[in-house]
């Protein structure tokens, strides 16, 4: 029976985590629960505190205050090499002198496993990334793509407890990047590992993720699965982050909401506050016609432009109170009966159930 | 490959030699043409052509030993200098701030001063009644002063002091460009700081070792001032065999095929080094 690998199912908490430098907090009072074998993505633009996160997971970063456990274990201030963590870092970090297998071997060597026990985990790690047959070659005679299924292997051989990724996909090009995205998600679903990807691609994060945390100056704005966090952003900063969202400034009337004096109907709780936005997604509006929802929002406006986008024209509205908005058709021939000329005048329908409104961010 | 080249290729070549020329007369005046002479030279006696200069190599002991001496003190120069050069280049690369400039600002400072004069210095610090046997004495570790200079000691350890920039240097460039993710990587797959220094850093930093002990070996092969100052006569390496034929004996023949064979010799070592990594690297231009 071949060997195969079993990566240990095992939970994250982070309590309170702050880092401080200086007078600069990194952190500021993370705290987050990762389920074992899940799939957790922190997102957040650079500068959000990200990567000290991944530094304070990995062991490189001592945290200011707070604890990090893996499991039952307390791991705040063990050294790097007794946590048990397989990292991908973004640039793969592979060894540049030595050859795919003993690459992916590093971390049996460094566990003093007996060498005998070699063979059948570096193939089984090898054929888990589909690279059967690459154990002697040159890591400067790999592909992008390959390196990253070695640095993959390489952090998965020793059947960690926790997998971080680090940007992993950031070097490849677009479409390796999303066929490697398919890969990671599959290979997740087959070994059930827990895995925190730290990334800036939101399109990335929505496509791979059970949750997606997302950070802004060393905090964390929001955690939620990626429909949740798509649909229902918590604030504008998220909103603005997430998809191919427009914010339009609106105003509470009584308890109902105003965009530009015109009354909208919202499926929702209103948010606190007086700082208000509507986010409007272009999957989300479509022109009025005879199949519009006679509870939809209808706002009139003028077509402004069409940009043919290949696979759909994006269409870009400007409302009858000024504001900017755009939407999409495929364009498909039914697309291009719909499209309309510039400048003509449009009604856009917009469901009570996508009337999303946000706070502005703080 | 087609050998015609239009006539305004033909005319940017004509250009840039054109620009080149001064450098290249320069070169030839000062650096072929001696080289050329004293080869020349080396061949030549009282009757025309001759081997007799190179002869001596295999009848003459002194020349026998002479080499052996002078490559001897190279090969412990060398080695001390590597384990001397590694930790400081070692710990001006891992630090951060202002202390790597402050740590290659020092070994670099005694290139600011003649290497007579520390020769000098070091005759002071280590003669028989010299700073160190004195306090050594004064301490009580010692009963009788050592004999720390006039042999190959004192001139191991002057020029040492002297060529050490030369094996930090490039060590310390080699050493900055190893990635520090490659260390923590290493850490987070397990391995111990013994065993990512060994099987990461090390190998990675070879060709910083390579490059200096390559430079600091030869610039010994050919060095003067120290064996003739702290050598006290008990070190008589290549160079001081050139000048006695020349001041004493006034064989500018001798001399010179004694230059040419260690000339040839420095190419060989430069050539075995080019091997093993490219000769560009070796002087820092890469």
């Amino acid at each position: 029976m071949p060997t195969s690998l079993h990566p240990q199912k095992v939970g994250v908490t982070i309590r309170n985590a702050v880092k401080r430098y200086g007078t600069f907090s990194a952190l500021d009072d993370v705290s987050i629960d990762v389920a074992p074998g899940e799939f957790l993505s922190i997102l957040g633009p650079s500068g959000s505190g990200k990567t000290t996160l991944l530094g304070l997971l990995g062991g490189f970063v001592q945290p200011t205050s707070g604890s990090i456990h893996l499991g039952d274990t307390d791991i705040t201030h063990m050294p790097p090499h007794k946590r048990d963590i397989g990292i991908v870092f973004q640039n793969y970090a592979l060894f540049p002198h030595m050859t795919v297998g003993e690459n992916i071997t590093f971390p049996l060597r460094a566990r003093r496993m007996p060498k005998d026990q070699w063979p059948a985990k570096l193939n089984a790690a090898l054929e888990m990334v589909e690279l059967t047959g690459y154990a002697d070659r040159a890591i400067s005679a790999l592909s992008g793509g390959q390196r990253q299924r070695v640095a993959l292997a390489r952090a998965m051989i020793f059947e960690p407890r926790l997998i971080l990724m680090d940007e992993p996909l950031s070097a490849l090009d677009k479409q390796l990047r999303e066929t490697m995205q398919l890969e990671l998600k599959q290979l997740h679903a087959k070994l059930g590992a827990t895995i925190i990807y730290v990334t800036h691609d939101q399109r990335e994060a929505l496509t791979m993720s059970d949750r997606i945390a997302v950070m802004k100056n060393g905090r964390l704005v929001q955690v939620d699965s990626p429909k949740e966090l798509h649909d229902r952003p918590c604030d504008s900063f998220v909103a603005s982050f997430i998809g191919e969202a427009m914010l339009l400034p609106v105003t509470r009337n009584g308890a109902g909401l105003s965009l530009d004096g015109q009354a909208l109907r919202s499926a929702h709780p209103l948010p606190a506050g007086n700082d208000l936005f509507l986010t409007v997604h272009s999957e989300k509006l479509a022109f009025a016609g005879p199949q519009t929802a006679p509870e939809a929002n209808l706002l009139p406006g003028r077509v402004e432009s069409c940009l043919y986008q290949g696979e759909s024209v994006r269409i870009f509205v400007t409302l009858d109170g000024g504001q900017s908005v755009s939407l999409r058709l495929p364009s498909n021939h039914s697309g291009w009966q719909m499209m309309p000329e510039q400048g003509q005048p449009v009604t856009l329908a917009l469901h009570p159930e996508d009337t999303i409104v946000v706070p502005k961010a703080a | 490959m087609s050998n015609a080249s239009t006539p305004e290729e033909r005319r940017e070549r004509r250009m840039i030699l054109l620009l080149l020329a001064p450098a290249l007369i320069v070169v030839g005046l000062l650096l072929i043409t001696p080289l050329v002479w004293m080869g020349w030279q080396s061949f030549r006696g009282p009757e025309g052509f001759t081997l007799a200069h190179y002869a001596r190599f295999f009848t003459d002991t002194v020349y026998l030993s002479s080499f052996v001496q002078t490559f001897r003190i190279a090969f412990l120069v060398t080695i001390a200098a590597i384990l001397i050069g590694y930790p400081i280049a070692y710990v001006a690369a891992k630090s951060q701030g202002i202390w790597p400039p402050i740590i290659l600002g020092l070994v670099l400072l005694p290139f600011w001063t003649s290497v007579l004069v520390r020769a000098y210095a070091w005759l002071i610090l280590l003669q028989r009644r010299g700073i160190v046997n004195t306090a050594l004495t004064k301490a009580g570790v010692i009963d009788q002063p050592l004999i720390l200079v006039n042999n190959e000691f004192g001139t191991v350890m002057a020029t040492l002091h002297i060529l050490l920039p030369f094996m930090v240097l490039p060590l310390y460039a080699t050493m900055k460009k190893i990635p520090a993710e490659l260390e923590m990587a290493g850490a987070s797959l397990g391995g111990g700081g013994g065993l990512v220094f060994r099987s990461v850093f090390l190998p990675l930093s070879m060709p910083g070792v390579i490059a200096g002990s390559v430079l600091v070996f030869v610039l010994t092969l050919g060095f003067y001032i120290t064996p003739e100052l702290l050598g006290g006569g008990r070190t008589f390496l290549v160079s001081m065999l050139v000048s006695r034929n020349i001041e004493i004996y006034n064989e500018w023949g001798a001399a010179s095929s004694i230059s040419v064979v260690l000339l040839v010799m420095v190419f060989a070592i430069f050539r075995l080094a080019s091997m093993i990594i490219p000769f560009e690297r070796i002087m820092g231009t890469k």
